[in-house]
This record gives C-alpha cells, structure tokens and sequence, in this order.
C-alpha cells in the first residue's frame, strides 16, 4: 500500500514538473505563434502582439530567437507541439528546407497587395512567401566630405558633384585622388575598412558578390528560382575592379583585413574618418548610434555600385529582400486563417501600418501604403527615391540563388587570402567556380 | 529485509535519475544515431539513405579529415604542454613558499571562466599584441594554433594543477625522508619517488586534457572561427557547420557526429583500461 502511495506521488509530482517546464496550460481559442529572427526588435513586436490582442481579442504569441540563432531555433521549433504559426525565410534556398512546412499563400488577402507579385516566392505557381521589407544597399556617402573634395583646391579631377559620378571611371578617379588628399580632407582614407574577418565579410562575398550574380543570371534569363548549378562567374572582371578600388584606397593597410568586423568600418563611417563604406539602409541606426557621431542626417546618401558593367548611366542601387512571411503547413486551419488575418491587419490597417512604417521602419512592399508611410530613417528614403525614379534600373537581389553558406564562407576566406596577397585573383575564380558547384550538388 | 527495504526506496531513489537520463540522454542519443542514416532537415522528415551519409563525411575536400588531423595535434600539444605546466606549478605550490594557498587561486581561477569569453579576450589580446607587426590571429594558421594552444594551457593548467597538488600531498612524508636519507639527488627524488605515486593522477590529467580539447568548441569559436579558410577548424566547429552551413548536409552532420562521439568514447575507454589495469597491479 505504502508503495503505491509513494510511487502514485512520485509520478504526480513528476506529471507536475513536467507540465510546468513544457506549460500545460492551454488557453482558449487560437494562439497565433510568431518566430521573429531580429532580436532587436523584439520589444516592438510585443507591442504589436498586444495591440492586435487588445483590438481583436486573438493572442500572438512572439518568440524571439538569439541573434544568430534564427535557423537553429527554426528548425527544433518546427518539431514541437508549440511550432511557430508564422515563421520567416530567407529564399530560394531555404524553401527547398523547409518545403513541407510552408502553405500555399496565393488566396490570402496580403499577397492580393504586393505592389510586385514578381517578388514573392514562389513555385510551380504556388505562393510560398510573402517578402514585407524591402532593402537596399549601395556605397553610403559621406555629402560634406566629397563637397569638401568637390571644392579643394589641389584636386586633379575635373568632378565637381557627386551627380557626375556615374560610372566606376569617374568613381575610381575621384577615390584615388581624394585618397592622394586624405590629409587635406581630414580622412584616413576614402574607404572604410573592407572587413574580411570571417563572418564579418558578407558585404563581399554576399553583397558586392550580387552585382555579377545578377548581371549572369540577366544574361541567361533565368531568375534565383530557376537552375543554374553551372554559375561562370563570367562578370569577375568587374568584382574584382570595385573590390580592388576598395582595397588600395581604404583606411587601414590589408594586412589588417582579417580583424576589421562590420562595426569597425560602420564606426569609420560615423566618426568621419572616412567618405564612404559600402552598407545599406539599414546600418543607419549603426552610423547614428555610433558614441561620438559626427554624420547628421542629411549628410549620408547612396551611390551605386559602379564596377563598369553594361549601361552604368542607369545603374541604380541594388534593392530587394531576404524577408519572407510564411505560415505552417503543418498548423490546423483555423490557426493558418488567423495567422493571416493577423499579417493581413498588420500591413492594412492604421494602427498596424503605423507600427510597421514608424516603429519597424520597414519599407513595405504593399500597396495599402501610401507614399506619406514613409519611415523617417534618411537612407531607407534614399531607397524609396532610387524605387521610384524613372530611368534608374535598381539591381535585383539575386543572392538567394547561392548555394549554400560554406559558399559564401569559403569565397570570403579566399577574398581575405587574396588581400593578403596570399592568392591570386584567378585562384579565386576557380574556388569560386568548383565551390559553386560542388555546394549545388546535394539541393 | 535489507533487500526488501532497498526495493521499496528505489523509485523515491533512482526513479526520477533514471527517467530523466532516459529522456535527455538515452532517447537523443538513440534518435541521433538514427538520423545518422537518413537525410531529414527537420527530425519529422528523415528518409533512409544507409551509409551514404558516412561516405560523403569522408568525401575527398570537404574537410572532416583534415578538421579530425587539426583536432589530434593540437590535443597531442595541449596534453603535453598542459600537464608540464602543471605539474611544474603542483611542484612549486606544495614547497614551502609564502601564499601558496593565494596563487592556488590564482592559478585555478582561469578554468571558473566560460569559454567563450576567454575565447574572445584572448582574441583582444593577442590582436593587440599581433597588430604591432601588421598580423592578427586568422593571419596563418599557425597562429590561430599557437593561440588555440596558448589558450588551452592558460585554461586547462590550473585545474590539472590542482589534482597534482592534491596527489603530491598525499604522498607519505615517510617514502620522500627515506630518499633523502639515501642521499637522493632532487631529480631522482622527483623521478623515483614521486613520480610513480602520482601515476594515477598523471593518468586521470593526460585523459582529462585530451578529451577537452577533443571536444573544445566555443573556444575555438571565439578564437578564430576556423579562420583563415577553415584551416583552424576543429571537429567540432566543423561538425555545426556541416549542419548549419550547407543545405541537404544535416544527415552527413550527423554521421560525423556519430563519428566524433566514437573517437572521444574511444579515448574515454582507453582511460578507463589504464586506471583499471594499473589498480590491478597495486
């Protein structure tokens, strides 16, 4: 008798602490689950939760993952009872990972307003993703230092505004002399530092990388969906011209390219210890959070990205997203239902798209946003002129297409080895081209 | 009765141990070996492949063999520098020197820190250090392995140091004064007598470093990040990144997995035969 007392305890109490770490506790109605992968908008995105709770009485619940973390946390969630509703992904590459949790979004009310259907993920004509933030990246300039060269009395070239700068020619000449000038002007050099530490170097082997993936992808007219295990890297030539132009004219020698992490080129920029630093819109809150900031609002702009490719008078910056919605497959239909009823209020109705525009700041591709929803930050701006100037042809991201990370590790760590005069550029090529391929094998 | 008694306790005693053992060890490291032959991204998804994840982890260029060469020679010079270093500070510590008991502490201290923080002040360290001569860590890999080293030892050295301590005091006085009385020079007073009655520590220290460093992860991690070319990578780092950094790899992640809890498992048996065997003798 006594045994079974203490046994029949025994498992209670464990029953109990069981549910307690697990909680047990189910509450009525459906719970939209949200996996946001910015942890530094978490806060803001439990404001939301609790807006929409209040207006509509659905609770959403938001998970947050560490930074850097976002994949793994992903892919043990997935795997529980209490999966994400809504979860993000990041292309092409990832929807060949998470297919058989991705549903069908073509009916659901915010695809209807994507400004771009072209945008969302898709395949066999089925609508897996929806992007909701559009970015953009170019060279970030500094405006009171290159009118400080513009105005200089020893200056060799004949520029005299940034609007004449139009092609890598007229890029690489002004960068060479202001770096001949730097002491004049106050800098230590007229680009900041190209941080190549490893998994400091995405701006290259991702970024800049994009430029003569998107120029092949043109060429053969297929888009990052499409097959092209084969990737030449036919456009190196031009990689290498704007990556070089980076390197010699740079704050720092390139023996030290392999310690310099994306803040120290960011803390460059803001301390005006350099004219440009090739980021885009959203490293503002970097440049201006920097302790000591010298660059006010209205001196930063966008430059494209010139490394002499076809048609450079109307090259634009190179806009896009890696951001896309996703909901369940596996979740039941009425927690699919509210989970877009949910993403449909947040980019529809007032009180959503405020918090979207002002507090995420994000630049949302919907046509429910008028062009008064524009977020404050000055180069998120300069993005929505570059999107909507006639004449400009803005580069598509078309980094989704790239295998795998390792692909991009080791064409940073080769990018480093070439900086360091390690490697030859044509070395690079080639690792490039066999990593390209053997990273494409198993997908 | 003694029985009778011992049975009834059971559950209260050994029930909630063995539970949680079965679930947060047993039935992960079963799934584990499981998904070792499959190829899944999440665990719900895992389709049967046999052994073809085992061959593509020793696939020719994918660098599980060259990350396993790595991982071997550094623990081959972290157990050699590590147990000369402590030994020597264990021999210093039991003479009769003022504030023994304070550098003790201070020699322990460094193993109480997390690996990843050491990681990363190291990485400050020996870049300010580095800078001066137009250099950093990821520069050469022999760099990042003498820092890996360097690291391993100013870790690992106190906490060997202090299991040294703890056999050389145990020593009877008697062995020591009757080497003396012999006229036993210092040396032979270290390799004769004390030596042979810290054998067993010495043993427990050598297998200790070796399946650390076997298994160093954040360190690494903070240190060089397998920088430059993932020359420096260590089993694994190499074995998270097989898993997060290459799609359709989680399977092949897996099987070298498997593969690394063979070798450290291999090496704990190896320890355990020579402590056994070596009881046996005595």
């Amino acid at each position: 008798m006594k045994r079974i007392i203490s046994l029949s305890l025994l498992l209670a109490f464990f029953l109990l602490s069981l549910c307690s770490l697990t909680s047990c506790g189910r509450t009525k109605g459906v719970t939209v689950r949200y996996l946001n992968f910015k942890p530094e908008v978490a806060e803001k995105y439990n404001a939301i939760a609790k807006a929409y709770e209040k207006e509509t009485g659905v609770r959403v619940v938001v998970e947050t993952a560490a930074a850097n973390t976002y994949e793994q946390t992903l892919l043990s969630k997935l795997s529980t009872r209490e999966a994400p509703t809504i979860f993000q992904i990041n292309g092409p590459k990832s929807y060949a990972a998470y297919k058989d949790y991705l549903s069908d979004l073509s009916g659901s009310g915010l695809y209807e307003h994507l400004s771009d259907p072209s945008l969302a993920l898709k395949k066999d004509g089925k609508i897996y993703g929806i992007p909701y933030v559009v970015e953009g990246y170019g060279i970030i300039c500094n405006k009171s230092i290159m009118d400080k060269y513009f105005t200089l009395p020893g200056k060799q070239t004949s520029y005299t505004s940034l609007d004449e700068i139009t092609s890598f020619d007229a890029l690489a000449a002004v960068a060479r002399d202001m770096q001949k000038n730097k002491a004049a002007l106050g800098i230590d050099g007229v680009f900041a530092a190209t941080s190549l530490k490893s998994g400091e170097d995405w701006r290259w082997q991702t970024h800049l990388f994009n430029l003569p993936l998107a120029y092949e992808l043109a060429d053969r007219g297929v888009d990052m969906t499409g097959d092209f295990s084969d990737f030449q890297f036919k456009y190196s030539d031009n990689f290498k011209k704007l990556f070089d132009l980076y390197l010699e004219n740079s704050t720092v020698p390139r023996s030290a390219l392999g310690t310099k992490t994306v803040a120290d080129s960011m803390a460059e920029f803001a301390l005006e210890k350099c004219a440009m630093v090739q980021n885009g819109s959203w490293a503002y809150a970097q440049i201006a959070g920097e302790a000591g900031n010298k660059v006010s609002a209205d001196e930063v702009c966008f430059l494209p990205l010139y490394m002499g490719g076809k048609d450079e008078g109307s090259q634009g910056i190179c806009i896009g997203t890696e951001n896309y919605y996703c909901i369940n497959e596996k979740a039941s239909a009425e927690e699919k239902a509210a989970a877009e009823q949910f993403l449909y209020w947040l980019y529809s109705s007032e009180q959503g798209k405020r918090f979207v525009s002002e507090e995420l700041g994000f630049i949302a591709p919907f046509d429910t946003f008028a062009s008064g929803d524009v977020p404050a930050d000055p180069l998120a701006k300069e993005v929505l002129a570059y999107m909507q100037s006639d004449g400009v042809k803005n580069v598509p991201w078309q980094f989704g297409a790239i295998p795998s990370l390792r692909f991009k590790e080791d064409f940073g760590a080769s990018l480093l080895a070439y900086a360091q005069g390690k490697k030859t550029f044509s070395e690079v090529i080639a690792g490039v081209k066999q990593s390209w391929k053997s990273e494409s094998e198993h997908t | 009765m003694r029985c009778g008694t011992l049975k009834r306790f059971f559950p209260i005693f050994v029930l909630p141990t063995l539970l949680s053992f079965v679930l947060v060890f047993v039935v992960p490291f079963v799934m584990g070996i499981f998904l070792s032959f499959t190829e899944f991204s999440t665990v719900e998804s895992a389709t049967f492949v046999g052994l073809k994840n085992y061959l593509r982890a020793f696939a020719r260029g994918d660098g599980f063999l060259r990350s396993l060469g790595f991982t071997s020679l550094l623990a081959l010079c972290v157990v050699v520098a590590v147990n000369l270093v402590a030994l020597g500070l264990a021999l210093l510590l039991t003479k009769k020197i003022r504030a023994t008991a304070l550098f003790r502490g201070v020699f322990f201290l460094p193993n109480l820190i997390g690996g990843i923080v050491l990681g990363y002040i190291w990485n400050l360290l020996l870049g300010g250090i580095l800078s001066y001569f137009g250099l950093d860590i990821t520069y050469f890999a022999s760099l990042g392995f003498l820092g890996l080293l360097l690291l391993s030892v100013w870790q690992l050295s106190g906490y060997m140091m202090v299991i040294y301590i703890a056999a050389l005091t145990s020593i009877p006085k008697e062995t020591e004064q009757a080497a003396l009385v012999d006229g036993a020079t210092p040396f032979q007073l270290l390799r004769f007598v004390k030596l042979p009655q810290i054998a067993p520590s010495i043993a427990v220290c050598v297998f200790l470093t070796l399946t650390n460093t076997f298994k160093m992860f954040d360190q690494n991690l903070a240190l060089t990040q397998g920088a430059p070319a993932r020359e420096t990578e260590m089993l694994a780092l190499h074995i998270f990144r097989t898993f997060y950094g290459r799609v359709g790899w989680q399977g092949v992640a897996q099987a070298k997995g498997v593969l690394f809890f063979i070798v450290v498992a291999a090496l704990s048996g190896l320890q355990l035969y020579f402590s056994r065997e070596r009881k046996e003798k005595i």
